[in-house]
Order: C-alpha cells, then structure tokens, then sequence
C-alpha cells in the first residue's frame, strides 16, 4: 500500500471541473434500471449535482437532499456545525486537498423521528474528455430516531482517467440508523479514494456495505467515532479485482466510551496481478468498558501475481471487553470442493459455486430486497467473467461491452 | 454392477484398505459391518474417488469400467452415490441450487437437456416427500446448521434427486431419533429397484430391520473376513465382534 502523498503528488496531474456541465436531462442520463428499487435519485456529474431548476428539495416530512453548495447558502444552520466539524479533523494529504477545492456533492439532511420510506441513490458518473479531477463532499445527517437508507453507486463512463477524491461526513443523533451502501463500478484508469468520517451518538446504528466491482485504484476509507454509549457499527465489504487493479480498505474504528459494538467483515477475491489490502484498525479507550469489537477478513488469491496485504489491528486499553480480529488468506475448501463433486457437480463449477457462496456472503447483509437480489447476481456475473461493472445506468448502456475481465476460478 | 478384487488402499503410507473383495449386483442390498477404525468409510471413500488414497494394488469395476480412471464428478454422474457419515456444511451455497447443478450436470453428461426451474421445483418437491421433509429448502445452505439426523436426512433427499445406480450410505442411521431413522429407511426403501444397487455400513442391527439386507460383510484389520446371510447381523448384534476376531486369528494361524 502506497502512502497517500504518493497519489496525492499526481493531483497537479488532474483537471479540476470549474463549473457544471450544462443541464442534462436527469431521468434521461440519471435512470437507475435495477427493478423495484423505488429510490430517490441524486445525480452528481463530475461531481457537480445535476439539476434544472431546484439545487436543493425540500420534502413534505422534512427531508432536505440536493447540492451541498447549494445547502451552504440556503440553509447554512444545517450545514456550517458539520463542515466545522470536519475542519477541526486531522487530516491527510487528500482529505486537506478536498477540504480546500470541493466544487459540490451530496446534502442529506433527516429530521427527528423521520423514517425515511424509501431509499435514496447517489449515483456519481464521470464522463469528461480531459483527465478530470473529482472533489465531492458529502454531508449525511440523521437525526434522532430517524432512519435513511443510502445507495452510493461510483460509476464511470469513457474517455479520460480520472482522479476521484470524495469525503463524506455522516453525523447519526441519538438513536437514528443509516444503512449506507455502495457499489464501485470504476474502470481501469481511474483514481477512487472516499473518505468517510462517521460520527455517532447513542444508540446510533450505522451499516455500511461497499462492494467494489471493479477499479483502477480504489481506496475506501472509513472512521467511526463511536462517541457515546450503546452505538454500534456494522462494516461489510467486498472487492473483487483482476488485471492489474488494486482496492485498499483501510477502516478505523474508534471505540470512545463505554457499551458500543463494532463488527467488521471484509472478503475479497484477487486474480491476475491485482492487489488489494485491508487495514482494519479498532482503538477501544480506556474507558470503553464492556465494548464488543470483531473484525475478519478473508482472502481467496487466484493467482501466484495477485497479492493481499491484510492487517487486522486491535488497540485495547480497556480490560472488559470482547474482543477478536482475525484474517485468512486463502483456497477454498477441500472437504465442501470434493462434497460438491461427489454429487457430479464438475471441479469448474464446483469452484465457481463455492466462490460465490464465499463472496455473496457479504451481499446477504444488505436489507433492501431488490438490491440484495441485484449485487448477487453481479457478483454471479462478474465471477462468470460476464461483466465488471453494473450495467443498468443509462450512461453504461451507451458504450456496453469493452470492460470485460473475467475472474478465472480455474486459476484456484 | 460393482466388482472390487483385492484392494489394497494406503493412507499417506499407511495400508488401510488389505485385499478387499466385493461384488455387488443390481436389485441387492449389502450391508457393510465391523468396528470402529477397520476401513468401512475408507472404502467407501475410495469408490467414490476422494484425494489421499493410493491404491496400491486391485482393482474397483463398476459397470464394467475400471474406476480409477473416473473422475470424482464422473463417478457420481454414472451413478455412484455416496451417503456421509459426516457431510460437510456449505454455507452459503443453497441445497436448491446446488441439486440444480448437480442434477443438470449429470443429465448433460447422460446427453439429456437440463431441467428448467419449474421442472426442477416439482421434481425437489416430489422428493422431498420421500423423506417426509416439509421445510423450504430452496434459501437454506447445504447442511448448515443442520443437526446431525437432519444433515442425515438431506443425504437421503439428494440421493432420491440423483436417483444412483449404486449407493453407499455410510452410517445413515447414526444420529438419527426413532421416528426419523424409520422415515429414512423408508426413503432408501422407496428408491430400491432392480436396477440398483445399495451398499449400507451401519453398527447397528435396527437399520436392518428396516433395510433388509441380501448379504452382510463384515469388515475387519481392513478385509472382509466373513459374508453371511441376513441373520449374521442378528448375530453380530448378540455376540459382537470377539468371536469373528478370534475365528480371522485361527485362519491366519492354519
Ligand atoms: N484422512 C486420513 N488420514 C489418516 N488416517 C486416516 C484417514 N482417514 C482414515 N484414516 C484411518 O484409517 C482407518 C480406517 O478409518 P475409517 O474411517 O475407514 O474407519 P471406519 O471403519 O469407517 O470406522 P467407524 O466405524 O468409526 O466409522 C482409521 O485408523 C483411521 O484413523
Ligand atoms: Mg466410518
């Protein structure tokens, strides 16, 4: 793993998108085809939110979702704390870039005691010539006893490389639940880093579940503040990268008081010379008596070239607690490879049964239906070797076909 | 159906398996007896093709093929069933589809066109009447969590779907409560045919009440040192094994 100056070095190397592209009709460009996901759509185009006359909607029940430039000026008391907040952080190389040049992103905005009915959708495309830089910020906020479900698709279509450096801050009230969950859909020549700074109260409940189908590089990360008692974070990820892609998932969760419960899983299957690397980093303080923390990662490597570094970390200087970290880097299992054959099931399609039983472990953790139902069946496909990236954007459909690397179970 | 001369299988150099004969015709039932660590699962181990086993000298026919030159898939796809004394838990992988793979990787290898989702639905639910089975299995993963007589009766369902020509079931009954022990024998009863064959490896008398043997061997020091009729299990089941110890001892001493 690369240290961040390395990429953030290249930054100079990237344009900066000064303004929005001119309107584009969003149920148009913006149409997510996946059946029955019944979502509310956020577009960002190069990272600008897309729009024709209202920046920002204000809904019956109080939502308030739209461009994060726009919520600035309009309604700056919901805003300003959060992004003062975020300012007051240490930063990286790459989060201080972003705090400087975003240009726009995503405001969501969940009053008290609203549950929200339906989820909303970011879906984040890049379409641009130039080798374009990408500086979102997003703002998510829960308030108490509210619930959001979000989906983050990061998708990108043709032309340049592109260097996409997102921050998000979500702030969850007492009692609120985010489930938060992404798809990476990046092709070979682009930069992905998201950084995401989580903030929660008590018993706060935050789900995130990010599944990344295909990248360039693509480097998730995540930090839960666990500020007071009974919050609990659940971290599911899956990458699955070939050729010559490289994911890294570096999370840290902090563990600042007492009764909170933490529970990462992160899998991962390599092929070719791709990389991947997984950081999991979970402090429990001094006073976090009574924490429950765990956090696995495991590792299927197709190839002798493809390469994992996995460093699982506990720092625990409370002494209740419950505790566990473990990590595998490995083949699949005999014992079921040979079960599966007995009933005349081919090695071939043994293999690819028992992967993506290993890999669609992490889809079952995602609780809208039509979704769940949706990344299994591109996990299938994409371990088919039948697509890498999710092909049910308008902006895909235009130029379907030419990413096709397929994941090789035979190569086991 | 199925002819062993003289197997002599090893474990990582050590001889298991010491000069087995077996031969096994269509419509029979064989029951496999003998204590424990005498080489029964290892045969049945060897027949169905599993990694680590060398066979250092016989040979296994089935169907006039010699079976070592078979792979594991191929072996079950011309009919060899093998019933776990401990099957594997899958998770994540669902009992419906992976009986669809099997199932319709069998029928490509027999030439025949794969069955599609409502013919594959009626056929599972035709089957799991044979085992009396009642729950959904179409979002439950291979034996997950099942418990012991469960994961017993799953291996019987699989074999009512496969329906195999020759099946070795290894320790079904172990595990299994009254009630299920008779609904699995039932099954095993109901999938009998003259034109298939059943090998049982049991301790235990009681499944015999239900399976009627033609023959039962008794498999001992990793030979079958006696074969008999039906009756030789009632006998086992009074005498135990002391006595066929000492009657292999006397042989090998004359
Ligand atoms: N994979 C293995 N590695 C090493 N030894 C083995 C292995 N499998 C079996 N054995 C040994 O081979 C011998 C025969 O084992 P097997 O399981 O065939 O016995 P069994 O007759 O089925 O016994 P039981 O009645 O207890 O099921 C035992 O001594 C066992 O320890
Ligand atoms: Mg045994």
């Amino acid at each position: 793993m690369k240290p961040f100056d390395e990429y953030s070095k290249q930054l100079k190397n990237y344009t900066l998108q000064q303004q929005p592209d001119p309107y584009l009709p969003v149920e148009e460009y913006f149409t997510c085809q996946v059946a029955n996901m019944g979502s509310v759509m956020l577009p960002l185009l190069n990272g600008w939110y897309v729009h024709k006359d209202s920046h920002l909607t204000r809904y019956e029940n109080g939502v308030v979702a739209g461009s994060l430039k726009a919520a600035i000026q309009e309604c700056p008391e919901l805003v300003d704390a959060h992004l003062n907040q975020l300012a007051a952080e240490d930063k990286d190389d790459l989060t201080a870039s972003n705090e400087t040049q975003y240009t726009d992103g995503i405001f969501i905005y969940v009053p008290d005691n609203v549950k929200v009915p339906q989820p909303f959708q970011i879906v984040s495309l890049v379409n641009s010539r130039e080798d374009l830089l990408v500086q979102t910020r997003n703002i998510i906020h829960v308030g108490r006893n509210a619930e959001l479900s979000l989906i983050q698709c990061d998708d990108s279509s043709k032309y340049g490389k592109t260097f996409l450096n997102i921050f998000t801050g979500i702030f969850l009230e007492e009692n609120a639940r985010l489930h938060y969950y992404k798809t990476e859909n990046k092709e070979a020549e682009s930069l992905l880093f998201h950084h995401i700074n989580v903030y929660q109260k008590r018993y706060s409940f935050f789900l995130s579940n990010a599944i990344t189908f295909n990248a360039g590089y693509v480097c998730n990360n995540i930090h839960v503040n666990l500020n007071e008692p009974f919050a609990e974070a659940q971290l599911y990820g899956l990458y699955l990268v070939d050729k010559t892609q490289h994911c890294d998932n570096r999370i840290k969760v902090l563990h600042n008081c007492p009764d909170c419960k933490s529970f990462q899983l992160y899998k991962g299957i390599m092929d070719d010379d791709a990389e991947a690397s997984f950081h999991g980093h979970v402090v429990v303080q001094p006073d976090a008596q009574r924490t429950n923390a765990f956090q696995t990662n495991r590792n299927i490597l197709l190839t002798d070239k493809a390469k994992i570094n996995t460093q699982p970390f506990l720092e625990i200087y409370a002494d209740d607690v419950q505790c566990s970290h473990g990590a595998t880097v490995g083949q699949l299992d005999d014992e079921a490879l040979y079960y599966l054959r007995t009933r005349g099931i081919g090695e071939r399609s043994a293999r690819k049964l028992l992967m993506f039983a290993f890999a669609n472990e992490i889809c079952q953790h995602v609780d809208i239906q039509a979704l769940k139902d949706r990344l299994s069946d591109m996990v299938q496909r994409r371990l088919d070797g039948e697509l890498t990236i999710c092909d049910q954007c308008m902006m895909h459909n235009a130029d379907n076909g030419h990413l096709i690397f397929p994941i090789d179970p035979t190569k086991l | 159906m199925l002819k062993i001369e003289n197997l002599h299988v090893s474990i990582k150099g050590r001889e298991i398996l010491k000069g087995v004969n077996l031969e096994v015709n269509a419509g029979e039932v064989h029951a496999i007896m003998g204590p424990n660590g005498t080489g029964k699962s290892t045969l049945a181990s060897v027949i169905a093709g599993k990694d680590g086993y060398d066979v250092t000298e016989g040979n296994i026919i089935y169907k006039g093929k010699n079976l070592m030159d078979l792979s594991i898939e191929d072996r079950a796809r011309e009919g060899i069933f093998i019933g776990f004394q401990y099957p594997v838990e899958i998770p994540g992988v669902s009992i419906a589809n992976f009986m669809r793979t099997a199932l319709n990787e069998i029928r490509q290898y027999r030439g025949l066109d794969p069955l599609n989702g409502a013919q594959f639905l009626k056929l599972m639910n035709e089957k799991k009447k044979v085992v009396e089975l009642t729950e959904k299995l179409s979002n439950r993963s291979v034996n997950e969590g099942f418990s012991g007589g469960e994961k017993k009766r799953n291996e019987i369902f699989q074999m009512a779907m496969l329906e195999p020509t020759l099946s070795i079931l290894d320790e079904t009954d172990s595990g299994l409560d009254i009630d299920a022990l008779r609904i699995v024998a039932n099954g095993v009863n109901q999938l009998k045919s003259p034109d298939n064959a059943t090998i049982v490896i049991t301790h235990y008398q009681r499944l015999l009440d239900y399976i009627v043997p033609d023959v039962v061997h008794v498999l001992f020091d990793g030979k079958i040192v006696k074969t008999g009729p039906k009756e030789l299990a009632l006998e086992l089941e009074k005498r135990g094994y002391d006595w066929i110890k000492e009657e292999y001892e006397q042989r090998k001493l004359s």
